[in-house]
């Protein structure tokens, strides 16, 4: 049985603004299916005695003082921007 | 048919750290656009995010400052969204595991106390500032805010009316204010509100659609707002209509909530627990090392207030809504003011100018001290009352000292009944129409003798005195 659907494919693509052709989002169908089946291999383990988590380091607690470090200039900021105004980065109008 | 009101409101305050939250640029206000950001709040490729410990501290003084209970063990989660003012195109946020939760905040509606429940407060990063350039067709960027700590305040929906909501924002602006977690200036985007409301025909148990209401850019506005849409829900839903998940935008200047979109789910966000920063571990220590740290709240100040100096319930109430007018009212009695008499001027004379001029107390020149000072000057009878007015405004424009002003401007009260007679008799013998109407029952007459005798001492004159003398002069002619 397929694991995942090519609307899925088509929502998640949709969701993180890619754009697919038709082969592309059957071979996508088909990898994402095989990837999830794999990582479902982890179920079969026997996790009775294994804590829950949520990060693979063994460390809590790193944290940083509130001190100011100095920032990047403007200039540099605005560097990777592909067009900008006034000091601003400049996008296509989004009005909500 | 009749409706029941279920709101809830999910408020956002900016925390008042230095820096940012994962990182050491500077949160200052008012900067030129895009000069407080670095590689990790602009999220290029393989920076690392390191958590502001005071962050943390100030998210754990707001949830345990509204009841919370405190997580032991909690971690960060990436929303994920593409949007402008979001260049990791995600949101480092908490999702399942809030650093406070189970709380609750007591409100006061038409002297009626009702207690509401806080769902969750957690911790996350605010987004950059998107503005549109008129001219250009294009929307500009400024990353300044981006990254700056925020705390996202979830109440239950236990609110039943706008004017609750309203009193709610207003217990939740004093505790965030008084516990110095927040400034919780909506002008700047320190405080922001969204809210959530849905009718129900009375007697149901289960909720109706709910809409979210956004760009609530004050507290009136959220009871306007939600004013409007409540009304708007019931007439669609007894026209036969029905109620649309959705979110609409309050616009002020049409007085209305206007359609922006229909609501995404949460499952669209695809939270994931956030890679780049380790989980939290706040252990009993931590927590009540910053229970230590609160002060006494609004509450239980404005009881003080009634219980030891016998100010009445509202303006005890109002005195306390702002940690600056309670510290500045406390600080006037210590410094030997009568506390009812600190309470009045501030209720009504400093109040009143602070309105007029779109000042807060922070801005004025008066020190409690000189509060306190003119207060003794008019129990002294050094000055009358209206005397002080007019020191009063010179006081909270330069500040300085009250006895030094009346001293240099002589504004010194005229008591000497001697040097008042002369006076008085002047004007009653100028004046022979008045005295006549007066004893024809024309009690308007004799405030106007007072009148020119005020005039004529430039306000100085003791108007005990000039009433007196002003009776005694009538009944001798």
């Amino acid at each position: 049985m397929a694991k995942i659907t090519k609307e899925e494919v088509e929502h998640v693509a949709d969701l993180a603004r890619l754009k697919f052709s038709e082969e592309e989002k059957e071979m996508f169908t088909e990898q994402m299916g095989k990837i999830i089946t794999y990582a479902e291999r982890l179920n079969d383990l026997n996790t009775e005695d294994v804590e829950p988590t949520t990060h693979v380091m063994n460390v809590h607690n790193v944290l940083r003082a509130d001190e100011e470090r100095p920032s990047v200039s403007r200039e540099e900021a605005l560097k990777n921007a592909p067009a900008s105004k006034d000091g601003q980065v400049e996008v296509p109008s989004v009005l909500d | 048919m009749k409706f029941d009101t279920i709101i809830g409101l999910e408020v956002h305050a900016e925390l008042k750290t230095d820096t940012k939250i994962f990182c050491g640029c500077s949160t200052n206000f008012g900067a030129p656009p895009n000069t407080q950001t670095c590689p990790v709040c602009l999220g290029h490729p393989g920076v690392l995010p390191v958590l502001n410990q005071r962050a943390v501290d100030f998210a754990i003084k707001a949830a345990l400052a509204t009841n919370c209970n405190i997580a032991q063990y909690t971690k960060f989660d990436r929303k994920n969204y593409f949007y402008p003012d979001n260049p990791k195109a995600y949101q480092i946020s908490q999702f399942d595991q809030p650093i406070g939760e189970n709380g609750s905040i007591e409100i006061e509606v038409d002297g009626k106390k009702k207690s509401i429940g806080i769902t969750r407060i957690h911790l996350e990063e605010d987004a950059g500032k998107l503005t549109h350039d008129e001219d250009g067709g294009s929307s500009l960027v400024d990353f300044n805010r981006v990254g700056t700590p925020l705390i996202e305040i979830v109440s239950e929906p236990d609110i039943a009316t706008p004017d609750e909501a309203y009193a709610y924002l207003e217990k939740l602006k004093a505790i965030l204010q008084y516990t110095e977690v927040s400034d919780c200036k909506m002008e700047e985007g320190s405080l922001r509100c969204d809210a959530n409301i849905s009718l129900r025909p009375a007697g149901q148990e289960a909720f109706g659609t709910k809409t979210e209401l956004k760009n609530l850019n004050s507290f009136t506005n959220v009871q306007k707002g939600l004013a409007f849409e409540e009304k708007r829900q019931a007439q669609e839903l007894l026209s036969g209509g029905q109620i649309l998940q959705e979110t609409r935008r309050w616009n002020d200047d049409r007085k209305e909530t206007v359609l922006m979109r229909v609501k995404e789910g949460s499952d669209d966000y695809r939270y994931f627990p956030e890679p780049d920063l380790v989980r939290l571990y706040i252990d009993e220590e931590w927590e009540s090392r910053i229970g230590a740290e609160i002060p006494e709240l609004p509450d239980a100040r404005r009881a003080r207030y009634m219980a030891d100096w016998e100010i009445p319930a509202y303006d005890a109430g109002v005195i306390t809504q702002a940690k600056a007018s309670a510290d500045f009212f406390e600080e006037t009695v210590a410094a030997g003011a009568d506390a009812k008499q600190a309470a009045n001027w501030l209720m009504g004379e400093v109040n009143a100018y602070l309105n007029a001029n779109h000042k807060e107390l922070d801005d004025v020149a008066m020190s409690p001290q000189g509060l306190a000072e003119l207060i003794g000057l008019i129990e002294k009878g050094t000055i009358s009352s209206k005397i002080a007015k007019k020191v009063f405004q010179e006081l909270i424009e330069k500040g300085g000292s009250p006895e030094q002003i009346v001293k240099d401007q002589g504004l010194i009260q005229i008591s000497d009944e001697g040097e008042l007679k002369d006076i008085v008799e002047g004007i009653l013998n100028e004046n022979p129409q008045s005295i006549e109407d007066f004893k024809n029952g024309k009690d308007k007459a004799f405030g106007f003798l007072v009148g020119q005798t005020m005039k004529a001492t430039k306000g100085k004159a003791n108007p005990q005195v000039v009433n007196k003398l002003i009776k005694e002069g009538m009944e001798s002619r």
